[in-house]
């Protein structure tokens, strides 16, 4: 068996992405033939084989990123190819296959066995760790169960798995044990209250349509709502400080800088991370969507520094982006409101004179921390955001 | 002695581009011909690197054929990408034994390049940490993606010169939403026969060529 490993190319490169195998397992590959690609940085590399042989093992799948050196595969060099490739040249064969050493059954094979023969130390791991062997996806020749294929499964399983259990057992991520923590400190830490207010978005909605393409254009990026809302809450917040403000105990800590935090679901919806526009109240709206549009790319490729996720004094969740209407958003301690932020949709309403007309509305959802803010007050919070958002005047963004 | 053939080709749709490469690579791998450096535009073609998003490309299939952009699944390096007229492409068919036997190594020199044909327009460019290309205070005026097979490369540059940046809306470039600017946005009148002559300099800087010979051919 030969390993074949991620190469180095180039001095300064300490990983690579697989990023497709070239050969199945069980195919014949000829030396220097072109095995695997992979990927590093913006360049495309197509590897070739070190041997000829059996591509016999696949250790690292395809979009995985591993290091330099890491072994990769293993080719069988006296193998015989056993998927559907043009037949192995004669030659290839002439190192014999050994043979597999007499089996001693101890225990009777399941009845489904097909994986061929099974060697006495697999069956024994087998045992040893109560595993049922159909479970086991064979890479050796001809889908033989190997050692490392016990051990692969072994690793893959963190508790022995009974046949037809009803659940899967899983370990938590790291990032999503830290969001449970956060959800429940936050709900025992604050008594949340969320207000509702409808706010018509008509002019916002104009302004944007009139200036999208220009501004994507100009820019390289799109415009969306949140930036107008964010700076409307900027707005808001300077009218009333006690929501930039902190608990500290008995005190009460007010914030001078304005750094609001913007929720970025990652890919999937399996996570969640808040980076933070510094000084978000001297930002217009360009330089708002480009702090969100920067923040969001690089919380979305794991590009964030510590310090761009924490020390927020405020914070905007926008699950309007997914459709929802309104919603009940947790407050991200040690702050003490969150603006959540609706989906924008055309609907009848009822204006002046009783007329009905069509306008394009969206709900905000304010929760805070009743401890320190009293209703009254989150409710002028919120009104001074809709006044600034439905008389949206400024022409310059 | 260190000798390349660059080709200044005009416009080559892509698929025929893509054809010429392979060919050009084929014969680079066999040592028939010298490094090769093929300059030339394409049409408009919105193109998807190997480890590129689909998300990244905005617009719908209909919506680019009825604007007239081709498109193409690639097996360059990088994301998505978008070429059109007023574009100068470099792609050069290097042998990196014959150089260095590094592919970041390679990127960064043919950042190098760009960035000093630029100043000789007066341009200040630079690289950014994590986002290759070349950069300026406006945005990023050229992209990279490259293809490498048995040390020889494939895929390469693409530069804005005079390019309709509003074709780019319809990509997220390079999955960066982050804006895109051409030399002509920067206020530079060159002549697109002085940036290529330009960018031969800064290859032959940063490759150490001695001598590059310049035709219109597209095979020898």
């Amino acid at each position: 068996m030969t390993d074949v490993v991620m190469p180095q190319m180039g001095e300064s490169i300490v990983e690579g992405t697989l990023t497709k195998w070239l050969k199945k397992p069980g195919e014949r590959v000829e030396r220097d033939e072109l095995l695997f690609e992979i990927s590093t940085d913006k360049v495309d590399t197509e590897i070739p084989s070190p041997v000829a042989g059996v591509l016999a093992q696949v250790l690292v799948e395809e979009g995985q990123t591993v290091a330099i050196n890491t072994v990769v595969g293993r080719i069988d060099e006296g193998g015989v190819a056993v998927a559907a490739t043009p037949a192995p040249e004669p030659e290839a064969v002439s190192e014999p296959v050994p043979a597999p050493a007499p089996v001693v059954v101890e225990t009777p094979a399941p009845a489904e066995e097909s994986a061929g023969p099974i060697s006495p130390l697999v069956r024994r791991m087998a045992r040893d760790h109560s595993i049922d062997l159909r479970l086991v996806r064979g890479t050796g020749m001809g889908g033989r169960i190997t050692k490392q294929d016990v051990e692969a499964h072994l690793a893959k399983a963190p508790a022995p798995r009974e046949a037809g259990a009803k659940v899967r057992i899983e370990p938590m991520s790291v990032m999503r044990q830290r969001i449970a923590e956060h959800m429940l400190a936050s709900k025992r830490t604050s008594a949340h209250v969320t207000t509702f207010h409808r706010v018509d978005m008509t002019r916002v909605v104009r302004l944007r349509a009139r200036v999208k393409e220009d501004f994507q254009a100009r820019h390289g990026f799109a415009l969306t709502y949140l930036p107008f809302i964010a700076r409307a809450a900027a707005e808001a917040l300077r009218a009333y400080p006690l929501l930039n403000a902190s608990i500290d105990g008995a005190n009460i800590v007010y914030h001078n800088q304005i750094d609001i935090g913007v929720a970025v679901a990652l890919e999937g919806g399996y996570g969640l991370i808040v980076p933070v526009i510094r000084n978000a109240d001297e930002k217009n709206v360009v330089g708002l969507q480009r702090a969100i549009v920067d923040l969001a790319t690089r919380a979305r490729t794991k590009q964030l520094k510590p310090d761009e996720v924490q020390g927020g004094t405020f914070s905007i969740t926008n699950f309007g982006s997914f459709g929802s209407l309104f919603a009940t958003p947790v407050i991200n301690q040690p702050q003490v409101a969150i603006l959540g932020v609706g989906a924008v949709e055309k609907i009848p309403v009822v204006i002046e004179d009783d007329a009905i007309a069509i306008r394009s509305v969206c709900i905000l959802g304010l929760s805070f921390d009743h401890r320190l803010i009293d209703g009254a007050l989150a409710d002028l919070f919120c009104q001074k955001v809709k006044a600034i958002l439905e008389t949206w005047s400024e022409d310059v963004l | 002695m260190r000798k390349c053939e660059l080709r200044d080709l005009g416009r080559v749709g892509y698929a025929e581009a893509f054809e010429l490469q392979r060919g050009l690579v084929d014969r680079r791998k066999r040592g028939e011909i010298p490094d090769q450096l093929l300059i030339l535009e394409h049409p408009h073609v919105v193109t998807l690197g190997r480890n590129g998003s689909l998300a990244n490309v905005l617009a719908s299939p209909e919506v680019m054929a009825r604007a007239g952009i081709e498109f193409h699944q690639t097996d360059r390096g990088g994301d998505v990408t978008y070429h059109g007229p007023g574009q100068v492409i470099g792609y050069p068919i290097f042998d990196l034994r014959e150089w260095k036997r590094d592919v970041v190594a390679y990127v960064r020199a043919i950042e190098q390049a760009i960035i000093g044909a630029l100043e000789e327009f007066g341009i200040p460019a630079r690289r950014e940490q994590g986002a290759t290309g070349v950069w300026t205070d406006r945005g990023k005026v050229a992209a990279i993606g490259v293809h490498i097979s048995r040390w020889v490369t494939s895929h390469g540059l693409a530069l804005n010169l005079t390019t309709d940046l509003s074709y780019f809306r319809y990509i997220v470039p390079c999955g960066l939403t982050k804006p895109v600017t051409s030399m002509r946005e920067l206020g530079c009148q060159a002549s697109r026969g002085e940036v290529v002559g330009a960018l031969a300099r800064g290859f032959g800087r940063e490759f150490g060529f001695d001598e590059i010979l310049t035709s219109t051919e597209k095979a020898l």
